[in-house]
């Protein structure tokens, strides 16, 4: 544990310090403040005390930001061969994916604790339900750690970091919109398994206050599906 | 900690990067790996680390495998990789903090040990700098400061000399020579000086297969199978001395090489004791013995004659 802590601690460091971080959380803050104050269905138009517009574009601005947060962290360990050293030290190749994911994690929380003024502002003017916000929050993080772990798996299989990003897109595109596109479209088992692939079904009805296991259990067998996959990819070089 | 390794192979595709060597390195040895490029060597060094896996054979590391231990083998392990990878964003001081908590040393060791080893590998100037600002030579250093960083009881280093300015070598090597001392060293160069000045034993790899397993001295004799010795006699006609040299015992060749001032090369079989048999000719002809060498085969034409067939 201690070993994904001081992973972690690095990556997290190393974002601050690339300037990565900055970038990033500017970008989310200003296109999430935007669409939710000023632009758009905002929260003015609503006429409703609650941050659905903000979770509707934070829904879109993370799905664009994990990746970007994402492709570096082994894509570029790949490519300058730091992997090696970095595995040889008294750390598993689980320990490694842990590290770097509890890293990006960490940074979307940050990205997203900067926008607890809204509700704060919010419940100012009218009754705000702060279930319903709190699970929205949750909603956001699970589907930014869902992503961060196909991410990371990306980021795996390649030492080009474009590569990582574009792969990373095009997976979590299949989850952020085709399979609800698709379950539209179909009905009786392939409607319903299309349904149950989808990322919005599972975060709307998280967003709306809904606390389901079925829900979760989407979320978290995501996360797991990509770590074990990036670890895979990394034990593999021990395979004859 | 000692290391054995017993019937490495290790395959990439159809080709044997690793074909079935065996060899141990006891505590306070340190061992030369030497081979041309693409003989192996690298490969069984990441064997030996755990970043490669282990095809066939197995390899122990004070009696416990590294196929079933692996993981709890590495914080035994200091390690410098081929092309030293490091992280050029980070400075110094923190990669090697870095490199201590990962280890998992002590955390009220850490900042005592990152100070010693900036100490020893003279990086005080530059402890404050990224390691993507540092030369060559110094990013060698840092390689070598976070390899020894946990004090560990065996070190793999690849080409550790590489990038280094002669004085830092002889520093860098007077330094594996101490810790030589009491721990396990497994070093791997092209230079073949510095196998002979760091070095108590020499393995030399070509095509996956150890060629040459001994000393500097031992290989030397192995090699040649011959005494050979330079010498220069005046006092008599060149041709003559030749015949005559020819009629001692154990004597191979005769060749001469300037006939003027009668110089000549001999070769005997090994364990013939040349100069004095040659004295007591000249003494008995009435000959002047001015010069005498022994030619030492060296350990380029070693590793050459084993390499190059």
């Amino acid at each position: 544990m201690h070993a994904v802590w001081v992973i972690a601690k690095r990556e997290l460091n190393s974002f601050f310090d690339s300037l990565v971080a900055y970038i990033l959380l500017v970008l989310f803050l200003g296109f999430s403040g935007f669409f939710t104050w000023l632009y758009g269905a905002d929260v003015f138009l609503s006429g409703q005390a609650s941050l659905q517009s903000f979770f509707s574009t934070a829904y879109w601005s993370l799905f664009f930001f994990t990746p970007a947060l994402t492709m570096r962290l082994l894509a570029e360990e790949n490519k300058t061969g730091t992997i090696e050293l970095l595995l040889t030290k008294a750390v598993t190749d689980r320990q490694v994916v842990l590290g770097k994911f509890l890293a990006a994690v960490l940074l979307v929380a940050i990205a997203l604790a900067f926008t607890l003024p809204y509700a704060f502002t919010i419940s100012a003017i009218g009754p705000l339900d702060w279930g319903a916000t709190l699970c929205g929050y949750l909603g956001l993080l699970l589907m930014s750690a869902a992503y961060i772990g196909i991410g990371l798996y990306a980021s795996s299989i390649t030492s080009n970091q474009v590569v990582a990003f574009l792969i990373t897109l095009f997976i979590g595109l299949f989850f952020h919109v085709l399979f609800d596109a698709l379950a539209a479209n179909f009905t009786g088992l392939a409607g319903l398994v299309f349904s149950t692939l989808s990322m919005s079904e599972h975060f709307d009805s998280l967003s709306r206050g809904v606390v389901d296991t079925r829900d979760l259990i989407y979320f978290l067998s995501l996360i797991v599906a990509g770590l074990l996959l990036a670890e895979f990819t990394l034990t593999k070089r021990n395979l004859d | 900690m000692d290391i054995r390794i017993e019937n490495l192979t290790k395959r990439f595709g159809p080709q044997k990067a690793v074909d079935n060597i065996s060899f141990d390195v006891k505590t306070g040895e340190i061992v030369g790996f030497l081979g041309p490029n693409g003989a192996g060597k690298s490969t069984t060094m990441k064997m030996i680390t755990g970043y490669l896996g282990i095809g066939e054979g197995d390899i122990f590391i004070g009696d416990k495998s590294v196929r079933q231990h692996g993981d709890e083998l590495k914080r035994h392990i200091g390690y410098l990789p081929e092309n030293n990878p490091l992280y050029t964003d980070m400075p110094v001081i923190d990669y090697l903090i870095f490199s201590a908590e990962l280890q998992g040393l002590d955390k009220a060791k850490i900042p005592g040990r990152v100070r010693e080893m900036i100490e020893v590998t003279g990086l005080k100037a530059e402890k404050h700098k990224k390691i993507g600002e540092l030369s060559k030579g110094y990013r060698q250093r840092v390689g070598l400061a976070q390899a020894m960083i946990h004090d560990p009881e065996i070190l793999i280093l690849d080409e550790p000399t590489t990038g280094l300015d002669p004085n830092q070598i002889v520093e860098i090597r007077k330094l594996i020579r101490e810790l030589g001392q009491h721990k396990t060293v497994i070093l791997s160069t092209h230079i073949l000086p510095e196998v002979e000045a760091t070095c108590d034993r020499i393995l030399i790899i070509n095509k996956g297969k150890i060629v040459a397993n001994g000393t500097a001295e031992s290989l030397r004799s192995q090699s040649s199978g011959s005494a050979v010795m330079r010498v220069v006699i005046e006092g008599g006609p060149a041709e003559l001395v030749k015949s005559t040299i020819g009629t001692l015992p154990g004597i191979r060749q005769v060749v001469i090489t300037d006939a003027q001032s009668g110089k000549l090369e001999v070769t005997a079989e090994p364990g013939t004791v040349l100069g004095r048999s040659l004295f007591y000719m000249c003494v008995e002809k009435g000959w002047v013995l001015t010069e005498a060498v022994p030619v030492e085969t060296r350990l380029e034409d070693i590793f050459r004659n084993l390499t190059l067939n």
